[in-house]
């Protein structure tokens, strides 16, 4: 399936959650924070949070700023 | 003297709030936070680059023991972006605190506070910790106020300038009408910049460039948090009124000098 990566598209193989997709990237649940469609998803929801076909998905993090 | 700096019912050790950006190193950074006493930091919240995994986190950096995180909604120019960056924050720094920015215009970065004042609502209405950077507007601070704003926080100038505290009269006369904290936000450029706002009476200065991009940034940390105190001291010291003419510190009596003949 393909969905909106922080923008880009992205090929995904099906079925995934979250916490899969997190897996396959190699970032730190703790670090990140996630948004599907608009609607931040919480931590503890990664896991049971399906990825649907064309779902926009940002993972954001903290960096330096003022 | 007991002289807590509170917002939100938090008490911080330091009134000198710094950021993360712009440093030449993460190492850096770090020795700068320690020099500066600051016991808050602000960080901004991007995406992740998940093509290449291999930089370093931010929060290897940063002790969240020591240090407390403030995200701001940086680069944000509508209400609704800012909003949702706010709520990614919170997610990451597990705080509901955030730095509120809605900027208005790319070449001064000042805010827009039309939308700023309709997330600062929204953002108090989920039960957010607001701090929001405005203008050095009297009135626009007061309606921050009255829409919730745990804090207010003008801008010296504007941000990364340098120029240093533009309108004093303005950050004095919003520090006599707010019963919030008054943090000046951008614009310093050096300690004495810093010492200024804390002499008007402000309550907190927060700064970022001044330090990441001075020649040696660790030692403008400390130049920072001596600034922050000695403006601190002054103003609760109460300052002297300005006068026009000379009046002497010395006794005029008792010179050897000969009697002036008028």
């Amino acid at each position: 399936m393909t969905i909106q990566l922080n923008g880009e598209p992205c090929d995904l193989a099906a079925p995934a959650t979250l916490a899969d997709l997190l897996a396959r990237l190699d970032i730190d649940p703790r670090r990140v924070a996630i948004e599907r469609n608009f609607v931040v998803v919480k931590r503890d929801h990664y896991a049971s949070t399906a990825i649907e076909p064309g779902d926009q998905i940002e993972i954001v993090n903290f960096v330096g700023g003022g | 003297m007991a002289d807590p700096f509170v917002i939100a019912g938090r008490e911080f050790r330091s009134r000198l709030i710094i950021g993360t950006g712009k440093y030449p190193t993460h190492q850096i950074m770090q020795a700068a936070h320690e020099a500066s006493g600051a016991d808050m930091v602000t960080v901004a919240v991007r995406r992740v680059n998940v093509s290449d995994r291999t930089k370093e986190s931010l929060l290897d950096y940063i002790d969240p023991k020591t240090y407390f995180l403030l995200p701001n909604t940086a680069a944000c120019y509508t209400a609704e972006d800012a909003i949702r960056t706010a709520r990614l924050g919170r997610e990451v720094g597990l705080s509901h605190w955030v730095k509120l920015e809605v900027i208005g215009d790319e070449k001064t970065l000042f805010p827009d506070n039309e939308a700023l004042l309709e997330a600062t609502r929204v953002l108090v209405k989920e039960g957010f910790v607001v701090l929001p950077y405005t203008t050095d507007d009297p009135v626009v601070c007061r309606k921050l106020e009255d829409a919730g704003a745990a804090a207010v926080m003008p801008l010296g100038a504007p941000i990364g300038s340098g120029l240093g505290i533009q309108n004093p009269n303005n950050i004095r006369l919003i520090r006599e009408q707010a019963r919030v904290p008054v943090i000046v936000d951008a614009g310093v450029g050096t300690a004495s910049d810093a010492a200024i706002a804390m002499e008007l009476g402000a309550d907190g200065v927060l700064l970022n460039t001044a330090v990441a991009l001075a020649q040696d940034p660790v030692a403008m940390a400390r130049a920072m948090k001596l600034a922050v105190e000695a403006g601190r001291l002054a103003f609760r010291a109460g300052r002297i009124p300005r006068k026009s003419y000379a009046s002497a510190s010395s006794p005029l009596e008792g010179t050897i000098a000969a009697a002036r003949v008028g």
